[in-house]
Formats: C-alpha cells, structure tokens, sequence
C-alpha cells in the first residue's frame, strides 16, 4: 500500500491472510484475505450457503480453519495469530476483548436467567464481584439499549423477539469489547423491529468506536451498517470494496445480480 | 457406645467378598480416592459399580466407604444428621454384614461416618474420615449442560459463571438465598458443589482435621478435601456469605447454635424446632440441657409389670 503524506494508516486490529476451510471435500471457504481496522465495519454478504457463517466462525475462533492465518491485536500478546494462542489464552481474549451476537437471541442468551443477569455475566467472567456495581451497569445498559429497566428481572422467554435481540447486543457489549461480530442480528425480525434495532446498533458502534464485522444477506442491513463490503459467492470472494462503491457500481456479475434483485417498493 | 458384631455361625460359608466390592473394584476406587486427595476438589471419573441400593440412595458414599473400611473401623452412618432414619439404619446394617465392623452413633468414637446432608455438630478430629453422598458433584451444571464445557471451565478456572446464579438470588430475593449444596472454593483453585450440605454447614470444612470424601455413584465421580485445607464459600463484596440462624431453641435440649429442623405437629399449625443432629441431641440431653418442650423419660419396665386394663 502507498503511503498518503500526512495520513497514517492505523494498525490493523484483526488481519486475515489466505483463510481457507474445508468440510472433507466440501468447500467453506477459499484463501479469503483482509483487514480490519479499529472502529471499521466490515459487512460480508452473499447467498445462503456461500460460506458467510463458515468465515464468520472461523475468524472468531469457534472453528478452526484447514489452513490460514487469523491475527488479532490482543492487549496482552500485541498483534498474534489467534489460533496460536493456548486454548486458556484464546479463551480469556474472546471474553475480554471480543463480542458475539447471534441470529437467534435463543443461541446468545442463557434462557434459564433473568435478562439482567445475562447482561451482567460477561462482567462476572471478568472478575466483577460487587453485586452494587453490576447492576448498576446493567440498568444503564438496558437503558441505553431502550428497554424498560423495571423488567431487569424477567426471563428471556418473557421479551419479545426484538427485546431480547436488545438484551443480547448490551450482554456482548457491557464489558468493552474491541471488535463485535454479528451473524444476521436482525434476521428473524419484522421490518420495523429491523429498522429501530438497526439505528441502534449504527448510534452504538459509532459512539463506542467499536470495530464490526457483520454477516448479512440483507443489502439494506449492509448499506446501513456497513463501511466496506466483502461480496462472497460458493466460499470465495469476488469482490470487496466501499459499501456506497460495491453497492452502486457492482463490478462483478455476481453482485451485480445480487444488487439488481433487492426487491423495491 | 459401640455394639460389637457377635461371630457368625455360617462364617466359613460365606459368599461374598469382604466389604462387599471385589479387591480389584476397592482397587480402582482406592487410586481415585488418592488422585482426589492429591488435586484438593477435582472430580475423578471412577467405574462406578452397581450396588444393591438404587440410585439416590447413597451408592456413591457406599462404594468409598467400602473401599476404605477395615475390621478395626467404628462406622457411623446419617442421613439429615439423624442416626435413627430408614436409610441411614439399613445402610448401617449393610456394612455391620458384609465387612463384619462395629457401629456407633456416637461421632467422636466413629472412625468411618457416611453422611448425607450434614456434617455432624460435634468437631471432627484427625483420623476421621467423612464420607459425603453426592448426587450432583458438577456445580456448574444447573448453568451449563454441557460436559465438555464445565470441563473446560475446571480446567482454565473460569468461574465467573457460577457467580451468574448468585446474582439471580440478590436480584429476586434481596439476598443469596440458597441454603443447601452452596457452592465453595477449594484451595482457591477448584470450584465444588459440597453436596447438598446446608450452608450452615460450610464454614465446619474450612481446616477441618478430618478427610473428607466425596462420592457421586450415579455420576461416576470422586473428590476430596484433605485435612487442613482451606475452603472458601462463595460471595458478592457487598453480599457477604452467612448462614442460616433461628430465634428458636432446641425443643428438646435448648441447643442455640445447632442446625435445627421445624417439626409440624398438628393441622393446628403447632410446631417444635429440634437439632437435625440426633445425636449432638441426645448427648445434651443426657448432660442435663433441658429445652422447653422436654417431656419426662419413658419408663419402659413400669409400662410392662403394669398392662393396661
């Protein structure tokens, strides 16, 4: 990359270099490379059984690759390859600096506890041992997340789809993770559920900086939320680029395609 | 006072194997029992074998106290701290059979005490060995179903999660309300269910002088506690852990600072609290403590020359 004068490019927090994997003979993903740095996001779409989850799972260090390197920029090992860390090591850095949220709540939540000890939970993983403190915290984050916090001690099973979509995205960043990753957050919900969770998530991810990487076959979700987009077809990329720049001057046919089938009103 | 087991007429016919259990199974459980006393709080994995109670009742504690039991040892066995209960009479008789020792409810003099549910009033001492009947030994597992997972949890400390369902308890209750099977830590290290002893019991395992054996029969693990070993009850910093306490007395021998059960008396609603321990109890009473709802003794002989007309 040329250096622009009087600009320094940030180091990368997370780099991805000719990530591949294989299911046996079946394709995941194929020698996917990139960067990310702090507090971009990062949309990856495509069709349904392109290989977006399989990438997603691998770059959080839930699935380890066939080959290929995922290099993180911990705090406590600076930048290191992720599946190079000891299991204990790789572990405590997901909890601490990272975020997960599913596309179903159901996958993200412990159904069994109140919505307001699963907010408060990642605290506890980190040490928090004052009753006073967590709670507080997490009345603020239910508040931020606009829930009513009078229901801080109802189950999971007691919200509504989009509520507990809330609880999940204040359980993954009450502890100040670095980077989010997001699988469909809004799949599943009706439109104008989608439309206030995602306004919420686009204030959220710029008032804290935070770097995402979000996974979505939805181009609106992706024109909204997305910074740069990485277009996957069959587990390849086939074409990255600006959100405004893929999204309406698609280069490849496949996002042409892609693009030109968003239903219109 | 221990009632000495009078020699058997059919000895040399006899079947079974000493203690019940083969020399290879006491064998294999022996070596679990060691690892467990080595590694304070982990849970060994042991061929758990079927014994001829079922599940529930006790297998766990029956198969440790099998493996450590010899024909000097004093037994004593409770279940909710009373001698005198169904389970804890037969599997008192189950051992005075097959491993031919003596039994006693008397806690200082026991050797061996099986327990379910308590641990005994008075203090235990070096050469002791209680031995805990375990249904569930995994803590974690009311908050994480998966094996693997706790496993992992074990092994890279990860404890945070237990902390989850304490927090639940101040939130719903205003306070940690749980009483039995509360959670401790052992040597800072492991996490461990305590069986379900009442948290009153908890802070008795701290330095305890006696060995402490842990057995869950239907899950196939053993854990220990080894003498002198620091034990810590889990806690928020501004919750602190305390156990239970009662306004009332011992109805029948006036205890203050025993674990006492509530005894429903009538559909009146009437009722007396009594130390769970009977013989911590009886021992009192025999010293001359007097609760207030103690009656006169029963005079057996005077009922007997004197029938009912």
């Amino acid at each position: 990359m040329n250096a622009i004068p009087g600009r320094i490019a940030p180091a990368p927090l997370l780099s991805v270099e000719g990530l591949t994997k294989w299911y046996g003979h079946v394709l995941g993903c194929r020698d996917v490379a990139f960067d990310l740095r702090p507090g971009e996001v990062l949309g990856i779409v495509g069709e349904s059984g392109s290989g977006k989850t399989t990438l997603l799972n691998c770059i959080s260090g839930k699935l380890t690759p066939t080959s290929g390197e995922v290099r993180f920029d911990t705090r406590r090992f600076g930048l290191t390859d992720i599946y190079g860390l000891s299991e204990p090591d790789r572990r405590r850095m997901q909890r601490e600096e990272w975020g997960f949220v599913h596309q179903n709540p159901r996958d993200g939540l412990r159904m069994r506890v109140s919505g307001g000890a699963n907010v408060a939970e990642p605290l506890m993983n980190l040490g928090g041992r004052h009753y006073g403190n967590m709670r507080q915290a997490t009345i603020d984050w239910l508040d931020r997340v606009e829930l009513d916090t009078r229901r801080i001690d109802d189950k999971p099973r007691n919200f509504s789809g989009g509520m507990q979509q809330r609880i999940q995205v204040a359980r993954n960043l009450i502890h100040g993770p670095r980077l989010v990753f997001m699988d469909e957050p809004t799949g599943g919900l009706d439109v104008s559920v989608q439309a206030r969770l995602l306004d919420l998530l686009r204030e959220l991810v710029r008032d804290l900086g935070l770097a995402v990487i979000i996974v979505t076959h939805d181009m609106a979700v992706a024109r909204l939320m997305a910074d740069r987009l990485m277009v996957m077809k069959g587990g390849e990329v086939v074409e990255t680029g600006l959100t405004d720049q893929v999204l309406d001057d698609p280069q490849h046919p496949y996002t042409q395609l892609l693009v030109s089938s968003v239903l219109q009103i | 006072m221990s009632t000495p087991v009078p020699a058997r007429a059919n000895a040399p016919e006899r079947y079974y194997n000493y203690a019940y259990l083969d020399e290879q199974t006491k064998r294999m459980i022996r070596r679990s029992i060691l690892k467990a006393l080595a590694i304070p709080g982990y849970q060994v994995p042991f061929g758990s074998r079927e014994m001829p109670v079922p599940y529930g009742w006790g297998t766990g504690g029956i198969q440790l106290t099998a493996a450590i039991i010899g024909p000097d040892d004093v037994y004593k066995c409770i279940d909710q701290g009373a001698d005198d209960t169904t389970n804890a009479v037969s599997i008192r008789r189950f051992f005075a059979n097959v491993a031919d020792v003596a039994t006693t409810e008397d806690t200082g003099e026991a050797t061996i005490i099986q327990t379910r549910h308590r641990i005994p009033e008075k203090p235990l001492k070096q050469g002791q060995v209680l031995v805990y009947q375990v249904p569930q030994p995994e803590p974690l597992r009311g908050l994480e179903a998966r094996e693997t997972e706790t496993r992992a949890m074990h092994a890279y400390e990860e404890y945070g999660l237990q902390y989850v369902s304490l927090y639940e308890n101040v939130s719903t209750y205003g306070r940690i309300a749980a009483t039995a099977g509360y959670p401790v830590m052992v040597e800072e290290r492991y996490l461990m269910s305590p069986s379900p002893i009442p948290k009153f019991d908890n802070p008795k395992m701290a330095q305890n002088e006696a060995v402490m054996l842990f057995g869950a029969g239907r899950e196939k693990r053993i854990y220990a506690v080894p003498p002198f070993t620091r034990v810590r009850s889990l806690d928020f910093e501004d919750y602190p852990f305390e156990t239970q306490t009662w306004e009332e007395t011992c109805a029948l021998c006036g205890a203050k600072d025993s674990y006492l059960d509530e005894v429903i008396l009538d559909d009146a609603g009437d009722k007396m609290f009594v130390c769970s321990d009977s013989h911590h109890c009886a021992e009192r009473r025999e010293a001359g403590h007097v609760g207030p709802m103690a009656g006169h003794t029963l005079d057996q002989d005077a009922a007997l020359k004197e029938p009912a007309q």
